[in-house]
């Protein structure tokens, strides 16, 4: 498997970070060299190994549907970079 | 007494309740030592009002008679990646510059009510991801540590940390372990770390690098400073649904020093072609000191060792693609301004490539990339299925009665800063072979500084334990601390 610059761009696009063309090369080949090191995996035999979901035994705890730490808009929006009556603002999404 | 930096927290705790000396001289003294060490770049947001105000605190809890807390008016430094209200916690990153959250951490909660003083937040890694200290939006930090005219890695990602507790700036320091980010700094600065089993301290609000992998634990000038603070930090917390909610132990109670009949395997795969001829020496010193000390020597075999970082390296970039995913520029952080015209995709695309330095842009992006459809199954679910089969070789070993495995912490010493700057990602990557094992299965494991290689600079081994038995894999730390007797200290240049 081999990473193109295509494939880096359209990757750089799904993480949400802008790359500009003329680094989609170097990107391409940092892409490759680490990918290259990960296909080491498929020399391990996993028939019927399950994919581990967690590392320690355990079942997850249940608690009540019910609200425990509300009531703190202002906290919340205190390191927002642009807040208004109360709300996160942000550009316009409607197109 | 002079030199209060420079006492362990044992000490410390053990003079404040006699009443030698007051917590108020204690955090003086550090933050005088902070004040002197600009060169090492180790403290990033000093917070003396606040430590201040809490020596004040603690020296009053120390006089009420009441039985303070062992951590009660010790100076403590704090890794950036742990919350603190009203404190800026950047995790080491331009994506989170001003961030002051407006809530605490339960691990530095749970050392402000044993009755810690902070003394500021620590340089590392952008968020926790390096072995050298040099992606951070700070600048490097130092190594106390040198032997020549080069300046070296206090390693990372928990460098500040590391370089902070040698250099006597703090008397220990809280750091996070993801892929060997407490074990690996603390080797190369001959220091002691911890980390313990995954579950034992409360994730909430540590900012998350991997959630599967992520562990915050001490790192302090000894053994016994280690069980202290590690107590402290450790609790269930109903906040992180991952907590173990198992009682935590008196841990130092527990440091005897008798380790007779405790069985040590020693994994054969651990024994890597290139390996410097100074770290096998080590290891098996290491090895012959704990047999002295009464153990049982066994060989044992982790078939799945080579595979470890290769996994690791699919599983913790795709968490991390993740978690980041939250850094887009509208809650909290860095938003990139906008040409006209420019709309919110465009926002999220600039703030991140901004916000976020080389190291954590790629991992994001070849997370992103293992995640994607059509190669979920192929890397994804592969290197869960070999993480799996890691864990597996642990539990085998275990079964056997294994009581704790023996291997060196790190490839070598400390390398220059800017060394590897031109080396390939990989190459960096290779400073936690011996470490990451341990976060894939989860397990407890401690970093001691063992001997200084012949430019002069430590060396540490590891020592790994069942899962939540700190308290005696502690011990067996303890015992080799003993035997390898280690006392050497950086000399000031700084």
């Amino acid at each position: 498997m081999s990473i193109d610059k295509d494939t880096a761009r359209k990757v750089a696009h799904l993480a949400r970070i802008r790359v500009e063309d003329d680094a989609l090369p170097a990107l391409a080949d940092e892409f490759n060299t680490i990918l290259g090191f990960i296909e080491e995996l498929n020399e391990v035999n996993v028939d019927g190994i399950e994919p581990m979901t967690s590392v320690t035994p355990q079942r997850l705890k249940r608690r009540e549907d019910v609200v425990t730490e509300g009531d703190q808009a202002d906290k919340i929006l205190r390191n927002a970079p642009d807040a208004r009556e109360g709300f996160f603002a942000v550009p316009k999404v409607v197109e | 007494m002079s030199d209060l930096n420079k006492l362990t927290i044992a000490e410390a705790r053990d003079a404040l309740k006699k009443g030698d000396v007051t917590s108020v001289e204690l955090t003086e003294a550090c933050i005088g030592a902070i004040d002197a060490a600009g060169a090492l770049n180790a403290f990033v947001h000093k917070t003396p009002d606040i430590a201040l105000e809490r020596a004040k605190a603690a020296d009053a809890r120390l006089k009420s008679g009441e039985e303070a807390p062992a951590m009660c008016g010790i100076p403590v430094g704090i890794k950036d990646l742990f919350c603190t209200q009203g404190v800026e916690s950047q995790a080491a990153s331009g994506i989170l510059e001003g961030f002051k959250p407006e809530y605490e951490s339960t691990v530095s909660q749970n050392l402000i009510d044993a009755g810690a003083v902070m003394l500021g937040k620590l340089n590392m890694d952008e968020f926790a991801m390096g072995s050298s200290n040099e992606t951070s939006v700070y600048g490097n930090a130092v190594n106390p540590w040198k032997v020549d005219d080069r300046q070296l890695t206090p390693g990372g990602s928990s460098g500040g940390s590391a370089s902070a507790v040698a250099a006597d700036l703090c008397l220990a320091a809280t750091g996070t372990d993801t892929g060997g980010s407490i074990r690996q700094p603390a080797a190369l600065t001959g220091i002691t770390g911890i980390k313990p089993t995954y579950g034992r301290c409360s994730r909430w609000g540590i900012i998350a690098f991997a959630s599967s992998l992520d562990q915050a634990g001490p790192m302090t000038k000894n053994v016994r400073d280690a069980a202290i603070m590690l107590e402290a930090m450790c609790s269930h917390d109903p906040k992180d649904s991952t907590s173990a909610d198992i009682p935590v132990p008196n841990f130092e109670a527990m440091l005897t020093g008798d380790i007779k009949g405790k069985v040590i395997g020693i994994p054969k795969e651990y024994r890597m072609d290139g390996m410097p001829e100074e770290v096998e020496k080590l290891w098996a010193d290491g090895t012959a000191m704990l047999k002295d000390a009464g153990a049982r020597i066994i060989d044992i075999s982790l078939p799945h060792t080579k595979y470890a970082l290769p996994a690791y390296y699919v599983i913790a970039p795709a968490e991390a693609s993740s978690n980041l995913a939250r850094y887009d520029g509208v809650r909290y952080g860095h938003r990139a301004s906008l040409a006209k015209g420019e709309g919110i995709v465009d926002m999220y695309e600039k703030t991140r490539a901004e916000g976020f330095g080389h190291e954590v842009q790629r991992r994001v992006m070849v997370g992103t990339y293992v995640l994607s459809a059509g190669f979920y199954d192929a890397y994804y679910n592969r290197a869960r299925r070999v993480r799996a089969l890691i864990k597996r070789d642990f539990d085998e070993a275990f079964d056997q009665g294994v009581d704790a495995i023996l291997t060196p912490a790190t490839p070598g010493p400390a390398f220059g800063l800017g060394e590897m700057s031109e080396a390939d990602p990989v190459e960096m990557y290779l400073q936690d072979v011996f470490t990451v094992t341990v976060n894939l299965a989860g397990l407890p494991g401690i970093s001691v500084p063992a001997g200084l290689d012949k430019q002069g600079l430590p060396l540490g081994l590891q020592l790994i334990g069942r899962p939540w038995e700190e308290g005696d894999l502690l011990n067996v730390a303890y015992a080799l601390e003993g035997a390898a007797g280690f006392v050497s200290k950086p000399e000031k240049w700084w």
